[in-house]
């Protein structure tokens, strides 16, 4: 590589050391008692509003999401920009449907999805595998978080052959599982504020002042080729590119807030009201997110991909390396270190929540559902703490020692996985019509299906369905949840005739779904 | 531990205002409306500067279904 940028890495290195302090300090920050899972895991669901637009923007908006995006853009063009309308039509479900899983979970004293559809349809198998996807599923976003973090130290200079070549990462690792340890979701919460505003620092910047170096919007796009500018137009009797662009960005809007780690950060506010103000104020990541998308294409005009200082960086990271590239060719040194230290801590604070997310879940719904009924409330946190500490590990082994694309085909397979917990979380807010066992066997087709049609399709998104003469192209999540939806309603109406007016079981009732 | 405002009583039942929502998932989930590049918005392309202008109106009328169903 081309050396390291000693102003950049100083920088950098600064506001890392800050938000260590600031990780560590947080225990003492709303202090309650962290040998209570609710406190250690929830922060004793005490963020108002402010708090968690912070905690749930930094969450959902990730550190791989600002490279990956952009980098998109930068290969494929104008499809990278689903993120976009994704991000609009996900804020309608976080405004009606999680304020009413906030209040059930408070008045129960729900931790977990797996807690809630426990509670609900009283099937501790339903709640099993609602658990398992949520962990396997969050894993792999867990390891992407540290691709975010790898692709920027690469671009400080950091390199080196063997141990040393991976040290800068294990570092930056070993912190983030002791801060979280250690405070628990006050961590990544407090740190997040830090980050955010680094992100809309960066953001901006890049928006207002690398347009200004290449000569404006109009001369940038003037040099996207033409097939990158818009979606290609259906041809007959398709879909095409418009049926893609819109499932895609359905789909993954219904799969967003199903991840545990959505669920972690939202079910830390202080009062439903606070989740639906937010869904009003989060959008401000989404135009955020559209105006990074858009960086992509500055990093075709400014042909960054043809400078030679880059081309190991390329070489290396691929197209991951569009946007670092290009902020090392636009930006002074002092603000490159502080992009980086944005997206690498960007880096930490989703990968500390989704380590929480993953040990509340393991801890909650496999071992204290089928190992060991009883534990105190101390045990109970204790025992998160370490899951979330072995779940980092698992996540940092696997970057280290397997080929990234493997961490990124599997988080593509997470999204159709998670999407198919939605008809008993998302439908199981409103009603309890379905029967729990059809609605495990309609989890075990739509997870069957999804990921048979992905691993057809060699785990690209889109499954092209053929239905008579037309072709829908399409996001394999989208598909496999509708074939789930129509088994589970199916096989619920069948049950039901066969058990007669038999009562079903539910700890909840109606008033305990809203204030 | 609920906050004085959630002792008020919040909205909890169906508000005929959530039909609000529509407007932006038709709007941004129906790709001929926007996939063009004119008219063009200080040299960004419709398709770009629509669906960002989109943001910003899903916003606002989350903000307006926000205030009109909490009184």
């Amino acid at each position: 590589m081309h050396g390291v940028n000693w102003v950049a890495l100083s920088v950098f290195v600064l506001l890392f050391g800050f938000i260590t302090w600031l990780g560590f300090a947080a225990a003492h920050w709303r202090k309650g008692d962290l040998d209570q899972l609710h406190e250690w895991g929830l922060a004793g669901r005490r963020f108002g509003t402010l708090i968690t637009w912070f905690l749930v923007g930094g969450d959902l908006y990730t550190a791989y999401t600002f490279i990956a995006v952009p980098a998109l853009a930068f290969g494929a063009g104008a499809v990278a920009f689903f993120a976009v309308p994704y991000t609009i039509v996900v804020y309608p479900l976080l405004f009606l449907v999680f304020p009413r899983l906030w209040h059930v979970c408070h008045k129960h004293g729900y931790i977990t999805a797996g807690d809630f559809v426990r509670g609900r349809y009283g099937n501790r198998w339903l709640a099993l595998a609602i658990t398992v996807t949520g962990i396997v599923a969050t894993m792999p976003y867990i390891a992407l978080q540290l691709v975010g973090l790898q692709v920027v130290l690469g671009g400080l200079g950091l390199s080196g052959t063997g141990l040393a070549a991976d040290m800068p990462l294990v570092i930056a690792f070993l912190i983030l599982a002791a801060f979280t340890y250690s405070s628990g979701l006050r961590a990544p919460a407090s740190i997040a504020i830090v980050k955010d505003i680094l992100i809309y620092i960066t953001a901006f910047a890049a928006v207002i002042a690398i347009p200004m170096q290449l000569g404006g919007f109009g001369k940038i796009f003037a040099g996207v080729p033409h097939e990158k500018l818009l979606l290609a137009v259906p041809g007959a009797n398709s879909t095409g590119a418009y049926g893609a662009y819109a499932t895609l960005a359905l789909g993954s809007a219904l799969a967003l807030l199903l991840y545990p780690h959505s669920l972690t950060a939202i079910l830390s506010a202080s009062s439903g009201r606070a989740i639906r103000r937010n869904a009003a104020l989060l959008p401000g990541y989404s135009f955020m997110l559209g105006l990074l998308a858009l960086v992509g294409f500055f990093a075709l005009g400014a042909g960054v991909a043809k400078l030679p200082e880059f081309a190991d960086g390329f070489k290396q990271f691929g197209n991951n390396f569009a946007v670092p590239a290009l902020f090392l060719h636009s930006f002074p040194d002092w603000f490159v270190g502080v992009a980086f230290a944005a997206v690498g801590i960007g880096a930490l604070v989703p990968a500390a929540i989704m380590s929480i997310a993953a040990a509340n879940l393991y801890t909650r719904n496999i071992h204290c559902e089928f190992i060991n009924r009883n534990p105190t409330p101390k045990q109970e946190a204790q025992l998160a703490k370490w899951v979330s500490l072995i779940v980092k590990a698992g996540a940092l082994v696997f970057i280290l020692f397997v080929p990234t694309k493997y961490a990124i085909y599997l988080q593509l397979l997470g999204g159709i996985w998670i999407i198919q917990t939605l008809p008993a979380l998302v439908i199981g807010a409103y009603t309890r019509w379905f029967n729990d066992w059809a609605l495990l066997i309609g989890w075990a087709i739509g997870t069957y299906a999804g990921t048979a049609m992905a691993i057809s399709q060699d785990l690209k998104p889109a499954f092209p369905l053929k239905v008579g003469d037309w072709n829908l192209p399409g996001y394999t999540a989208f598909y496999t949840l509708l074939l789930n939806l129509v088994v589970a309603a199916v096989l619920t109406l069948v049950f039901n005739a066969m058990r007669g007016k038999a009562p079903v079981t539910d700890a909840t009732v109606a008033t305990d779904y809203h204030a | 531990m609920n906050t004085p405002a959630d002792k008020r009583g919040e909205r909890s039942t169906w508000s005929w205002w959530y039909l609000l929502f529509l407007v932006q998932f038709v709007a941004v989930l129906w790709p001929p409306f926007y996939n063009k590049a004119e008219p063009a918005l200080l040299g960004m392309p419709f398709f770009y500067w629509y669906q960002l202008a989109c943001v910003v109106v899903a916003a606002v009328i989350t903000a307006f279904i926000y205030v009109i169903t909490e009184r």
